[in-house]
């Protein structure tokens, strides 16, 4: 196994395994370089495991997903494994396709307003959790529960509630006297329905990221700024909001790649219609490539592969953003 | 700063690249090993998971399995994961000995060059019913043999009617069909529930609306197809369905009319045995055609197909346990288990015989007529596709009747 690595390729590989490690604990840049041969194999082999891993589970899957993407699969195709070089014809038919475009602004708009409800609710949860009052332990544990249940089981119960003639929503809004919604089943209301749903499923993860990174705040700060007369308004917009700045971009990054990527609650609630009204790339990558009875592979990757440069993309801006965060 | 800077724009593209293929890199997992090198042992793929180890259907495999003088190994997926698992197996060559597979699902496989004709096994599918088997011919070649079969009708709710002052008797076209529905809901109960769920489930219900207009499928924007979408896109507007059926799987559908406020259910054979313990009256009526008569219903349930090998010599096995599993003693055995109706006329004469309940359900399936044939083979699914979309939009109202099948033809092209 080791003669198969070429040379040129082997030192980027200790960078990786360097940034894998440190990722987590970035104040550790220890500073191994080359040394003698002997520990430079031992090194190797503890390296071994996790490049094995990375290849075998991420490199070549994205490797796979690609190759998809650029070649005409047919079933007869996919089976014998001819299928013809085709570029970026998948890309093409993706982007001329009707749904394109309403797949487009609904992923926008799905990520945009789950991100900016869920962290705006999950920040004043957490806000109000860090009085430390009576029972707050309690109930900051029961707003996990979101979090705990199976997608499969939060969203079956949603489209439960959500039924138009027998779902307890509609019947609560009968009770006030407000007609009864379409939630799942109109075109103007299914990708306000998703959102919902999906917002109540993020607050907690917002929620426990914030919350801890409130704990890092100093509260001498806070009162320093009560000593000087500021409100609690004011406290909030000029130590609370600036100081959790970095705990905040890192929570707005990761909710942005779990949102963008969101399946399993749109498709058991809506199946993405009716009439396209909330497919998004996910779901409708996934149509593509498995719900039909004949499988278009090509698209459905390429859909695919469309979704994973958009997370790279919003990865970088993240780290751009940082490193000025760093800068000044 | 700046080499760690590097490090991290790796990382984060890393997990960005993790979390995201979370949802597209799921595909190749299907490997499970369906041969073991014990060529004494052949495998079977089905797609009953609801059959445990030691149920009726698991004994047959085994039994068919010592009679020709191989173990069994059989695996149980569920029908939607079916296509796809057999498509990677076979893409590994991998496939299994033995196939049974969803009807609609054969052309597509067969188009794959997944699956041996029946020339090459020398299976005989002569005892077959010739509507049924065209589900699973192409090009004038047959791709297996189907072990029961399964359609549509509507199921009614007895007291309804009879709350509602309706006859079922003068239920025999469209319009007194939309009559008795009008005059269940005047009396309060709710008229008529299906599925029109954007999947092949919603298109499975609505082809015997639509091929009882007389319209074709090569064709979904005739006269005759918008009127058959315009039926349910009315009832809708009237209230004589709920607006729930647009989501509704054909499992949800039966849940409501379940729950006795229905006057009328489409659904299927496979319902039988919960009919009975709804707790009310109910009987079956075929779905009548918009001027009279029966109208065609598409034909579920599986056949029975044998996968290519790269050891040609598997087949002779393979073929005698097909011939084993689809014998008139053992189709009777599984049909019963699975409420399917038996494919062979020999089989469903004894299926009458002994419940005498079936027989609505052995004209209905007579009459049905499969989704692929025609020879439309793998055409079926994209127009499959554009269909349940179209009913989609018309339901939902973002479109009209025509404007919904004139975008969706323009889209089967």
């Amino acid at each position: 196994m080791k003669q198969t690595t070429h040379p040129p390729e082997r030192r980027p590989v200790p960078d990786r395994k360097g940034a894998a490690a440190t990722a987590p604990l970035p104040a550790r840049p220890a500073p191994r370089r080359r040394r003698p041969t002997s520990q430079q194999w031992a090194a190797w082999a503890f390296l071994a495991p996790v490049t094995l891993y990375l290849v075998l589970f991420y490199a070549y899957p994205l490797y796979r997903n690609l190759d998809l993407s650029l070649r005409n699969y047919t079933v007869r195709s996919f089976v014998q494994g001819n299928a013809p070089f085709t570029g970026l014809a998948n890309y093409r038919t993706v982007f001329d396709d009707p749904t394109f475009g309403p797949a487009l602004t609904h992923t926008v708009v799905f990520t945009a307003v789950c991100l900016f409800f869920q962290y705006a609710i999950g920040l004043a949860l957490a806000v109000f959790f860090n009085q430390n009052f009576r029972l707050s332990a309690t109930l900051r544990a029961l707003f996990l529960v979101p979090w705990l249940l199976p997608l499969i089981v939060s969203a079956s119960t949603w489209s439960w509630m959500l039924n138009s003639d027998s779902g307890i929503v509609n019947a609560a809004l009968n009770a006030v006297g407000i007609g009864p919604v379409n939630w799942l089943t109109s075109p103007s209301w299914s990708l306000t329905s998703v959102i919902i749903a999906n917002v109540w499923i993020g607050v907690p993860f917002n929620l426990v990221v914030l919350y801890s990174g409130l704990q890092s705040i100093p509260t001498s700060l806070y009162e320093a700024a009560a000593l000087d007369g500021a409100g609690a308004w004011r406290r909030f917009w000029h130590i609370t909001f600036p100081l959790l700045r970095p705990v905040s971009a890192i929570t707005l990054l990761l909710g942005l790649v779990y949102t963008l990527k969101v399946f399993d609650i749109i498709w058991i609630m809506t199946k993405g219609g009716p009439a396209d009204s909330s497919t998004t790339f996910a779901t409708w990558s996934y149509r593509l490539g498995f719900g039909n009875l004949l499988p278009a592979f090509g698209p459905g990757a390429a859909v695919g592969n469309l979704l994973v440069v958009a997370a790279l993309v919003f990865g970088l801006v993240y780290l751009r953003v940082q490193r000025k965060q760093y800068a000044s | 700063m700046n080499g760690s800077t590097g490090r991290r724009l790796t990382a984060v593209a890393l997990t960005v690249a993790a979390l995201a293929t979370g949802t597209t890199a799921c595909s190749s997992d299907g490997s499970s090993s369906a041969k073991g090198d014990d060529s004494g042992t052949y495998t079977i793929w089905d797609p009953y998971p609801q059959f445990a180890k030691n149920s009726d259907w698991a004994k047959l495999l085994d039994d068919c399995g010592s009679k020709a003088g191989v173990k069994i190994k059989r695996t149980a997926f569920d029908t939607s994961d079916l296509t796809n698992k057999a498509l990677l197996a076979a893409q590994q060559d991998n496939a299994p000995d033995v196939l049974i597979v969803d009807n609609p699902v054969v052309s597509t496989l067969a188009e794959a060059g997944v699956l041996t004709t029946t020339d090459d096994t020398k299976l005989d599918t002569s005892k077959a019913d010739p509507n049924l088997l065209a589900a699973g011919q192409s090009d004038g070649k047959t791709y297996g043999t189907p072990i029961g079969a399964n359609t549509l009708a509507l199921y009614y709710n007895k007291d309804v009617l009879k709350a509602a002052g309706v006859d079922v008797a003068s239920i025999k076209d469209w319009p007194s069909l939309t009559t008795a529905l009008e005059k269940v809901n005047k009396a309060g109960k709710k008229g008529i529930t299906f599925s029109a769920i954007g999947t092949e489930e919603g298109s499975f219900q609505f082809l015997p609306w639509f091929w009882g207009s007389g319209a074709k499928l090569t064709e979904l924007d005739s006269t005759q197809g918008v009127s058959a979408l315009s039926l349910w896109t009315d009832w809708l507007k009237k209230g004589y369905a709920p607006n729930s059926v647009i989501n509704n799987t054909q499992t949800t559908s039966w849940q409501e009319f379940a729950s006795g406020d229905y006057a009328f259910a489409e659904n299927g054979t496979w319902q039988l045995a919960n009919a009975e313990k709804a707790g009310f009256d109910y009987g079956v009526l075929p779905i009548p055609a918009s001027d009279g008569g029966n109208a065609a219903a598409p034909t579920g349930g599986e056949f029975v197909t044998v996968p290519v090998q790269g050891d040609t010599g598997r087949y002779t096995t393979a073929q005698k346990l097909v011939t084993c599993l689809t014998s008139t003693d053992n189709l009777y055995a599984t049909d019963t288990t699975l409420s399917y109706v038996a494919p062979t006329t020999e089989v469903q004469d004894k299926q009458i015989a002994s419940n005498a309940e079936l027989k609505p359900w052995v004209e209905a399936v007579k009459a049905a007529k499969g989704r692929t044939s025609d020879d439309l083979g793998t055409q079926y699914p994209k127009i499959s596709e554009q269909m349940w979309k179209a009913v989609q939009s018309a339901l939902s109202g973002a479109k009209s009747p025509k404007d919904a099948l004139t975008s969706a033809q323009s889209a089967v092209k």
